[in-house]
């Protein structure tokens, strides 16, 4: 692979001229494809915009909350539906509420739904494509049926009577907050397993048929030491990429849920539930819906900017 | 073809079933009990709850009760609504066209955008217009709909004052104004989600576009001195739909999904914002049947799609 790259156009730099040599040698040692992966993820530039903008909101949110020490909840009719000024950087609501921090304390809530959602959506999708890759015959068959039939259902009308219909009692059982966060993170996870799923069969039906599988099986290795050890790391590309593209399709289906005002309560301001709150104010307090219609649009926008940069540095057939 | 849409047909009947299991699966798994308010009403005696009970089947084992509960969806019979007491079938037919109207306009217009776009991104990789089209469509596809929706308010309807932000279907007058106050009120939710399928369909249809020009057959079609219209349009176009055409087919139910939250905020009367005021209201009986309706519309815009890639490549209808 290492002849078909091209002399980057930055060859002239030692690190980069040092990599480029490397890379000959390179494919061989675990930790040069990390590093071949990270300078084609470098070459997309806009991968990294991305990135950086979307490890600024990380921070923000992480970090936010402690720096503007502004709360959430305070109520104050003085101030309501005040623009942007000084006092509140990003306005007020209808209660007099600072919209900023609502957003940085929401915004916690909103990527780690989006990043628990992914999770759950990866495992469940690993695990049912590993199983039918590796069997093959009739568990594949059956797998492959219900993967088709999950991904002829409607998401989110499907999405909504399920929470509809378990709501209360899980808040019941886990509280508001976690109860909320646990059903809505199950569910988006839960029906977004499929193309994960589909990919990793794909995966494991060529790579069980390869020479280093072959090669394992004969030393005995017993059939879950080959999937984990052997299979599974070779195909975590394509894993990854989709995983990274559902992030952003659960933050934006958690946003949803909560515009329709479904999904979280009013004292867990989500990006989402704030625009559901704003929206019918939006001929006096356009900014109140402008700012968090803005951070969903951005983290989305950078996190598909992120996983296209993925693709192309993962995908080795692709020469960058 | 027709051995094809029989077979496509037959697919149905399994897929259906295994929907309404799912859903039937889901209901029966939830907590709660219809005839709870009758539990906690001391008017009602316990023998006249239990009555009720044998009466309406609820203490049958559960595939008895889920094979009288497919066979009457099947039927049309889908019970009453709790809240408005009219019949569901009636409720939901009466909002269904108005869904299909506006997710169908929206359709047709994305691919009316997103097919001139991807072809000539396609046939020019890399120049100034493709670059300007893939990143207008990178944003357009991560544009929320919810989002998209507000900030067409915002513009057309508060700063500019052009276009209506209700969705009324009782519009009184005839002739052309009253279809025009219908385009006109229909053109915000339209676009809203024809911005959204316009955005992903461009770049399915420029990628598929770039796979197929270097072929040989295009080659060899420029070569015996074909006009490039024709080879564009004949050649290479009708190829690269068809994987265009499993790429729109899996993001059917993203269409409807779409379609819910632009209805919801257009307050467009179809199915999407009636399922939200159903789920508002607690009314079990027509969220069940939304929820169906919305699953048979995905599998039979699924149908429609299977026969569009057997008429785009025969070789497929002839397997």
């Amino acid at each position: 692979m290492a002849g078909s790259i091209p002399a980057s156009r930055t060859a002239s730099s030692a690190p980069e001229a040092r990599a480029a040599g490397a890379a000959s040698a390179a494919s061989r040692t675990g930790d040069s494809l990390r590093a071949e992966t990270w300078r084609r993820f470098r070459r997309h530039q806009l991968a990294i915009v991305g990135a950086i903008a979307l490890a600024v909101m990380v921070l923000a949110v992480l970090a936010g909350p402690f720096v503007y020490r502004v709360p959430i909840d305070q109520i104050d009719f003085k101030a309501k539906l005040k623009s942007p000024s000084w006092a509140h950087p990003l306005g007020t609501d209808d209660l007099g509420q600072d919209v900023l921090a609502r957003m940085l304390y929401g915004g916690r809530i909103t990527l780690a739904v989006g990043v628990a959602a992914m999770l759950i959506a990866i495992s469940l999708g690993t695990a049912v494509g590993a199983v039918s890759g590796y069997m093959g015959g009739t568990v594949d068959h059956a797998l492959m049926r219900v993967t088709d039939l999950f991904l002829s259902l409607p998401g989110l009308p499907l999405l909504l009577l399920i929470i509809y219909l378990f709501r209360d009692s899980l808040k019941k059982v886990l509280g508001p907050e976690i109860g909320t966060f646990a059903l809505i993170v199950v569910v988006i996870g839960g029906l977004r397993w499929m193309p994960v799923a589909r990919l990793v069969r794909a995966q494991f039906l060529s790579l069980r048929e390869k020479e280093f599988v072959e090669a394992a099986r004969g030393l005995g290795a017993p059939p879950l030491r080959q999937i984990v050890r052997h299979i599974l790391p070779n195909s975590v590309g394509p894993v990854i990429v989709a995983g990274t593209l559902d992030v952003a399709a659960a933050i934006i289906a958690e946003s949803s849920l909560s515009f329709l005002g479904l999904g979280f309560p009013p004292d867990i301001p989500t990006w989402g539930r704030i625009l559901f709150d704003a929206k019918d104010n939006l001929d006096f307090a356009p900014h109140w819906a402008i700012f968090p219609g803005t951070a969903i649009f951005l983290a989305v926008l950078s996190i598909n900017y992120i996983g296209d940069g993925l693709r192309d540095a993962l995908d080795p057939r692709k020469v960058l | 073809m027709s051995k094809y849409l029989v077979r496509r047909l037959l697919i149905l009947i399994p897929v259906l079933a295994g929907i309404s299991l799912v859903l039937f699966t889901i209901l029966a798994l939830a907590p709660g009990d219809p005839f709870e308010e009758l539990a906690t009403n001391p008017n009602v005696p316990p023998e006249v709850r239990a009555n009720l009970r044998t009466q309406f089947g609820l203490d049958d084992p559960i595939p008895v009760r889920y094979v009288r509960w497919f066979t009457s969806m099947m039927k049309g019979d889908w019970g009453f609504s709790f809240v408005s007491r009219v019949d569901v079938a009636t409720l939901i037919l009466q909002r269904l066209p108005t869904t299909l109207l506006v997710v169908g306009s929206a359709q047709l217009l994305g691919l009316l955008i997103a097919l001139p776009i991807g072809v000539y991104s396609a046939c020019r990789p890399y120049s100034l217009v493709d670059q300007i089209a893939t990143t207008l469509a990178f944003i357009g596809f991560s544009l929320p709909s919810f989002f998209t929706g507000l900030l067409f308010i915002l513009l057309f309807s508060i700063y500019l004052d052009w276009l209506p932000f209700i969705y009324r279907a009782d519009i009184s007058g005839t002739g052309l104004p009253w279809l025009w106050a219908h385009v006109k009120q229909a053109i915000m939710p339209v676009g809203v989600l024809a911005l959204l399928q316009g955005a992903s369909m461009t770049r399915f249809m420029r990628s598929a576009v770039l796979d197929v020009i270097r072929l040989d057959y295009v080659n060899t079609a420029r070569a015996k001195g074909l006009a490039e219209r024709i080879i564009i349009v004949k050649h290479v176009v009708r190829n690269a739909l068809i994987p265009v055409v499993t790429l729109i087919a899996l993001q059917i139910p993203g269409i409807f999904a779409g379609a819910l939250i632009t209805e919801q905020i257009f307050r467009v009367p179809g199915i999407g914002s009636l399922l939200i005021s159903s789920i508002l209201a607690n009314d079990t009986p027509v969220i069940m049947a939304i929820t169906f309706v919305f699953s048979c519309l995905v599998v039979v815009f699924n149908l429609v799609a299977d026969l569009v890639y057997g008429w785009l490549d025969p070789r497929i209808s002839y397997r």
